[in-house]
């Protein structure tokens, strides 16, 4: 019975299971692992000693601090403001609101060359912010701040778009069950909303860093690229690639991968971390 | 603690949720909020909690107007309908939140929060797991744990609601017996919202049947079971057998209706309106019978059927099936109403039209 009931099942939205995983598990090869699979294999020919002196070396070494202390700024300040964005938008009826919500994605959309030109121009010693902040002391453009600011703005929507669902989906009544039971507006925040959020902020914040690492077209306009003091790692790998210097290309490209990849894995675990206690709010 | 509650309104943009409540509970008692969805069971629950807040009305506890206080300083413990557990927190720290919070000035030291903790959860027994979160439990210990870190701060109300709505029916039967015992253990005011009627009545010292915003009656399951008193309550109670009868000096009649068995009433004469269950109709075979039987269906014990007279009216009719008489499809009946509610048409409430009610707004 069971034999001839089989042909007559409903089929699948999609064409044949092995057809649908043959068709992206090859695109996956293609697009993703083959591109990565080449740089590993460029980087292994280097050999160590080499791969060594290169990403040693005082420029490369320079490069890679630039870039992780700005990332690390950027993130700080999208953690703070993504945190809030993600509150007004789930938390607050205003008018606008959804024109705001789909603003958060515009980094998403804009090429981030755009993104710098329009930064450069803002804060540029005669743009609008600029003629305010560089009287003042405070140069942006071609300094490590602009870069920070450059990498806040591409990846903002990062933090807010994976908070954001997570709030929207809190159970009011916890808070109400903590507000019953005697806790202040703070404490509910830090007791009860905070916590159930945490996971998702941390790892909204980890691929915002992640993301902020490997920016390169809205930070080549503002930062002035000057080695050693603005110069990030993935201008520095485009310029060894221009200079016909593949192994240095090749080699500061692996080092982004790794922390790409160890930001990735963190990430992850944050995520099935978050997924933990998720069935218990329903 | 005993609560007032006095005319007191809500309204959720156009939807009037209360209408008018007026409900005293005593120090120590146990009360039911009974109704069908959307009769504000739930927000009058809310509103006691602090929860939400009426546009008008009072409501005072042990003399103290709750109105001027926010849920956080009313002291009350609130068991939610899907229990609001702190999903982040084991069932130890779920228990103790509400001494956690206090004010460094009145908060126990740790010591005294943990054994208190402790009690409770040996009290409720459920003391193997303390250190169990929230996604390991099942539904049942749920509903101990939330009801334990409600009585954790000592409440001086513990409100609760649909407390076993979410629960199958074997735990429900358990539980339900297990909370009549901690409310006398514990000997607080208590007020607990359901729709199911045979929880409020056999748990609850007092049942408040609400009805679209109204209170439709108050009192013990048999009053209410015997003498609705409205419309409202008669249907809500079961009697969905609703028949137009005239009345004439107390008694009433209708054609192929045999009413003798019921009492006489001090009604006014004139045109009325009958309802009856089904279990309290009976059928006979009558070649004469004004009423003919339309469907005929077993559940095994019981016969159920229905009947229709040639003016359209319809009844139905629910006996033991052994010992019921030989009944046909087609075939012409009587009937005879054992015992039923009546209301004279006159009455306002009686007009209240048979309406699906809007979904309850929870929250």
């Amino acid at each position: 019975m069971t034999a001839t009931a089989a042909p007559f099942r409903a089929k699948r939205v999609l064409p044949g299971f092995t057809l649908s995983l043959g068709t992206t598990l090859l695109y996956l090869v293609l697009i993703v692992l083959i591109p990565i699979a080449a740089l590993i294999l460029k980087g292994a020919e280097i050999g160590p000693a080499a791969f060594w002196a290169i990403v040693s070396s005082e420029r490369a070494v320079a490069a890679f601090r630039i870039t992780l202390t700005a990332a690390a700024i950027a993130t700080a300040f999208n953690a703070a403001y993504g945190l809030l964005m993600a509150w007004v938008l789930v938390r607050h009826d205003f008018p606008g609101k959804r024109i705001l919500d789909a603003l958060m994605d515009v980094p998403f959309a804009l090429p981030t060359a755009v993104a710098g030109l329009s930064l450069t121009a803002l804060f540029s010693a005669n743009g609008w912010f600029g003629q305010v902040l560089h009287p003042a002391g405070i140069p942006v453009v071609y300094t490590i701040w602009g870069i920070a600011l450059a990498m806040a703005f591409t990846s903002i929507p990062f933090v807010v778009r994976t908070v954001q669902p997570v709030l929207e989906d809190l159970d009011p009544s916890l808070e109400q069950a903590a507000e019953t039971l005697g806790a202040t507006p703070w404490q509910v925040f830090t007791r009860v909303v905070f916590p159930a959020i945490l996971p998702a902020w941390l790892a909204g914040c980890t691929t915002a860093f992640a993301r902020s690492l490997g920016e390169f077209g809205a930070i080549v306009f503002i930062a002035g690229n000057l080695p050693f003091e603005t110069e990030i790692a993935a201008l520095l790998a485009y310029i060894r690639l221009e200079e016909y210097d593949y192994n240095g290309a090749a080699a500061i490209a692996l080092v982004l991968l790794g922390f790409a990849l160890v930001l990735l894995i963190v990430s992850n675990i944050l995520q099935s971390w978050a997924a933990r206690h998720r069935e218990a709010t329903r | 603690m005993s609560i007032t509650i006095a005319g007191m309104t809500k309204r959720f943009d156009r939807t009037e949720v209360l209408r008018g409540i007026d409900l005293d509970v005593a120090d120590g008692e146990l009360v039911a909020l009974l109704g069908p969805s959307g009769s504000g069971k739930t927000t009058l629950l809310k509103i006691i909690a602090g929860l939400e807040w009426p546009d008008a009305g009072r409501l005072s506890v042990a003399g103290q107007d709750w109105l001027q206080l926010a849920a956080r300083d009313r002291r009350i413990g609130f068991v939610f309908q899907h229990y609001a557990l702190f999903p982040h927190m084991s069932v130890r720290d779920n228990i103790a939140f509400g001494l956690t919070v206090r004010p460094r000035a009145d908060r126990p030291a740790k010591a005294q929060i943990a054994a208190r903790a402790d009690e409770l959860m040996a009290f409720l027994q459920i003391d193997h797991l303390a250190d169990r979160f929230p996604a390991q439990l099942s539904g049942g210990q749920r509903q101990r744990v939330a009801l334990g870190r409600a009585l954790a701060i000592k409440p001086r109300v513990l409100l609760l609601d649909e407390p076993f709505g979410a629960l199958d029916a074997a735990i429900r039967r358990d539980l339900r017996r297990w909370l009549r015992g901690v409310h006398e253990a514990t000997g607080s005011t208590t007020i607990f919202v359901t729709h199911d009627q045979e929880e409020a009545f056999e748990l609850a010292d007092r049942v408040v049947v609400m009805g679209q915003g109204r209170i439709e009656q108050i009192g013990h399951a048999d009053q209410i079971h015997d003498h609705p008193a409205t419309p409202f309550v008669a249907r809500f109670m079961g009697a969905t057998v609703e028949l137009p009868v005239v009345l004439a000096s107390g008694r009433a009649a209708a054609p192929g209706l045999d009413l003798t068995a019921l009492p006489r009433r001090a009604l006014p004469d004139g045109t009325a309106r009958l309802f009856a269950r089904p279990a309290d109709i009976r059928a006979m075979p009558d070649p004469a019978g004004v009423w003919h039987v339309t469907s005929l269906a077993s559940t095994g014990a019981e016969l159920r059927l229905t009947a229709t007279r040639a003016d359209g009216a319809e009844a139905e009719a629910q006996m033991p099936r052994r010992g019921a008489p030989a009944l046909t499809k087609g075939a012409p009946i009587a009937l005879r109403v054992e015992a039923a509610a009546i209301f004279p048409d006159a009455r306002r409430d009686t007009a209240t039209p048979v309406l699906p009610l809007p979904k309850e707004i929870a929250r």
